[in-house]
């Protein structure tokens, strides 16, 4: 597994972070001096109601936006200044996205699918296939490789949206309501799954989540309300 | 090509839309092929041989005509190598849609005035031998079916023999080829000496005259030193390059440059708007998969690539297809019977219609690739 960061450090260091949307001459605060720190091999749940900043903070710290103060300092990486083009790889070689409507390439495969972020990679084609063979024996979709997104079920499309995540054997797992749009059942498989890459291959995973269900399978849950953090849930 | 697969699948999404437009850009080449043909045939008669070449003809009009005895005062002006002259005699064969281009010549001076005429030494000389004789572009041969030995008449509305009969007998003694593909092998040539003496009017006539010159360089000189030996004289000429003569040959139906350029220019600014309007939507669509593209590591450069790399394929794909189908309709030859004998699409102009296609696939893309680059992940990840 990737290790940007000595074991005793914040794998996630997010200090004093402001984020600010201007709207016109209207400008609001989404995050108001938040700090964070998430530890290598954590498994962390981020929970609060929509519109707290949420999805934002993950962005952020998936180098998807920019904070507008602060400091964000992950894998080892200060991502205040960084280029995009600079950006953009750092997200290719550090962060695996899990999207809760999963974002999978219509037009692609299962296998297409999760190869694509090995196309930025110098692996040659023979090596991509195992790579992407490897992911989808770990999210259990083998048999479906070759299935287009439309012919599987949605529990099936975030495994493969998973495999796709952990195809480069990234440093952190950022997933934004992995569960949101599935059932019980399929949601308790994703569970299942994320929690096993936590506890046996060590994935660092942030998930933004609403359902305490899902939180429960967090070793931290921490609750963002207004822009700010907390530990205790927002009544 | 680890991402053509991505791109491919992308022209697939909606494979109506795609087809629709890759159809108009194949009929877009299909027409580019046609009026490059036909362009060809109007003004690309200029054979390669032709550089050290004048045409000199009447001042007036191409339809005057011009003394015979003009030829010994040309050849001793300064600079010109050789001479010698053409008649147009506008006949057809059997058929009024049998037309085919049919002069009077003098053989020998013709034969070295015009090295791509590939006649056989034994043809020549049974050329020169006969005084009916003529000989016919391979071309012309094939579709009369005409053999060496056969007579063949030949009518024409504007020379009248001394009979007052219009039509006129050959003596077929030679089949020539061209040294190159830009050479006419449709005309028929026959000897001067016997046209002159059967024809009842307009005797010690003739239509044009060819000249070589001795320095290519001195050209322009040469024409002004011919055309000021004849000035204040009844029949005052026009010298001018072999190229221009054929061009203003073609021109009196129009400037075909211009009329080929500017219908290509129509139809290629429609097929612009067309693909171009197909690929905005295309990028519209997928606002939010080019948002999880770079979510996942590609960089802008990466989107703004792979999207001209889509409008580029459907652009090649569709001039590809098209120029290879104006290849094979044209591949046929003169569709007219006659009137454009050198009817063909060029590969030249081929490879210019291979260029076009790539350049019109990155005017189409590039607006659309410039507007997926610019796409901020975060706010297009919301537009799933």
């Amino acid at each position: 597994m990737n290790s940007p960061v000595a074991s005793n450090e914040s794998l996630v260091s997010v200090e004093n972070v402001e984020k600010v949307f201007r709207r016109g001459s209207e400008e609001i605060h989404v995050l108001r001096n938040l700090d964070l720190q998430v530890a290598q091999g954590e498994f962390l749940a981020l929970m609060g109601p929509s519109g707290s900043g949420k999805s934002t903070l993950l962005n952020l710290i998936g180098g998807l936006d920019r904070p507008s103060r602060g400091t964000l300092r992950v894998a080892g990486e200060d991502l205040h200044d960084l280029p995009d083009r600079k950006m953009a790889e750092w997200r290719a070689r550090h962060v695996g996205f899990v999207f809760q409507l999963y974002n999978l390439m219509p037009v692609l495969n299962a296998e297409r699918n999760v190869e694509l972020p090995l196309l930025l990679t110098h692996l040659n084609r023979a090596e991509r296939r195992q790579h992407v063979a490897a992911a989808l024996d770990v999210v259990a979709l083998s048999h479906r490789a070759k299935h287009y997104p439309r012919t599987l079920s949605g529990g099936e499309q975030q495994r493969v949206g998973i495999a796709r995540a952990i195809v480069t054997d990234p440093t952190l797992l950022l997933c934004d309501e992995p569960t949101g749009d599935l059932d019980r059942k399929s949601g308790d498989e994703i569970l299942n799954l994320l929690q096993a890459l936590n506890r046996e291959h060590g994935k660092t995973i942030i998930m933004v989540t609403h359902d305490p269900h899902a939180s429960a399978r967090a070793s931290r849950t921490v609750y963002l309300n207004k822009g700010q953090l907390s530990t205790e849930p927002v009544i | 090509m680890k991402y053509f697969h991505l791109v491919w699948s992308n022209l697939g999404r909606h494979r109506l839309r795609t087809t629709l437009t890759l159809l108009s850009i194949v009929v877009a080449f299909i027409l580019f092929g046609f009026l490059s043909a036909i362009k060809q045939a109007l003004v690309g008669g200029i054979s390669v041989d032709g550089n050290d070449r004048l045409i000199v003809r009447h001042k007036v009009s191409i339809i005057q005509v011009l003394p015979a005895s003009y030829e010994p005062r040309m050849e001793a002006i300064p600079g010109v190598a050789a001479a010698t002259h053409f008649t147009w005699f506008g006949g057809v064969y059997q058929d009024p849609k049998n037309f085919f281009m049919q002069c009077p010549v003098v053989p020998e001076e013709f034969l070295e005035l015009y090295p791509e005429i590939l006649l056989p030494e034994e043809e020549k000389k049974a050329w020169l031998a006969t005084r009916t004789g003529a000989i016919v572009g391979r071309k012309s041969a094939e579709k009369f079916g005409w053999k060496i030995g056969q007579r063949v008449p030949i009518q024409t509305p504007v020379w009248v023999k001394s009979d007052g009969n219009h039509v006129w007998e050959f003596d077929i003694v030679g089949i020539f080829d061209g040294k190159n593909k830009n050479t006419d092998t449709t005309p028929l040539y026959f000897r001067y000496d016997y046209f002159d003496e059967a024809r009842r009017n307009v005797k010690g006539q003739v239509g044009w005259y060819g000249l070589r010159v001795q320095d290519p360089t001195r050209a322009a000189e040469v024409a002004a030193l011919v055309d000021a030996e004849f000035q204040n004289s009844p029949a005052e000429t026009k010298t001018e390059p072999e190229g221009a003569f054929v061009q203003a040959f073609a021109n009196q139906i129009g400037n075909i440059v211009m009329i080929t350029a500017g219908i290509l220019g129509a139809v290629f600014f429609t097929i612009l708007l067309v693909t171009g309007n197909t690929m905005s939507q295309s990028v519209r669509e997928r606002t939010g998969e080019l948002g999880v593209l770079k979510a996942l590591g590609f960089t802008n450069g990466h989107v703004l690539a792979l999207v001209l790399l889509e409008s580029c394929l459907l652009s090649v794909i569709g001039g590809l297809l098209g120029l290879g189908l104006a290849r094979l309709m044209t591949s046929g030859g003169d569709p007219t019977g006659g009137m454009l004998p050198l009817f063909f699409f060029p590969t030249r102009d081929l490879l210019v219609g291979v260029v076009l296609a790539v350049a019109l696939g990155f005017a189409t893309g590039i607006f659309p690739a410039l507007q997926a680059m610019r796409l901020r992940v975060a706010d297009s990840l919301r537009r799933m």
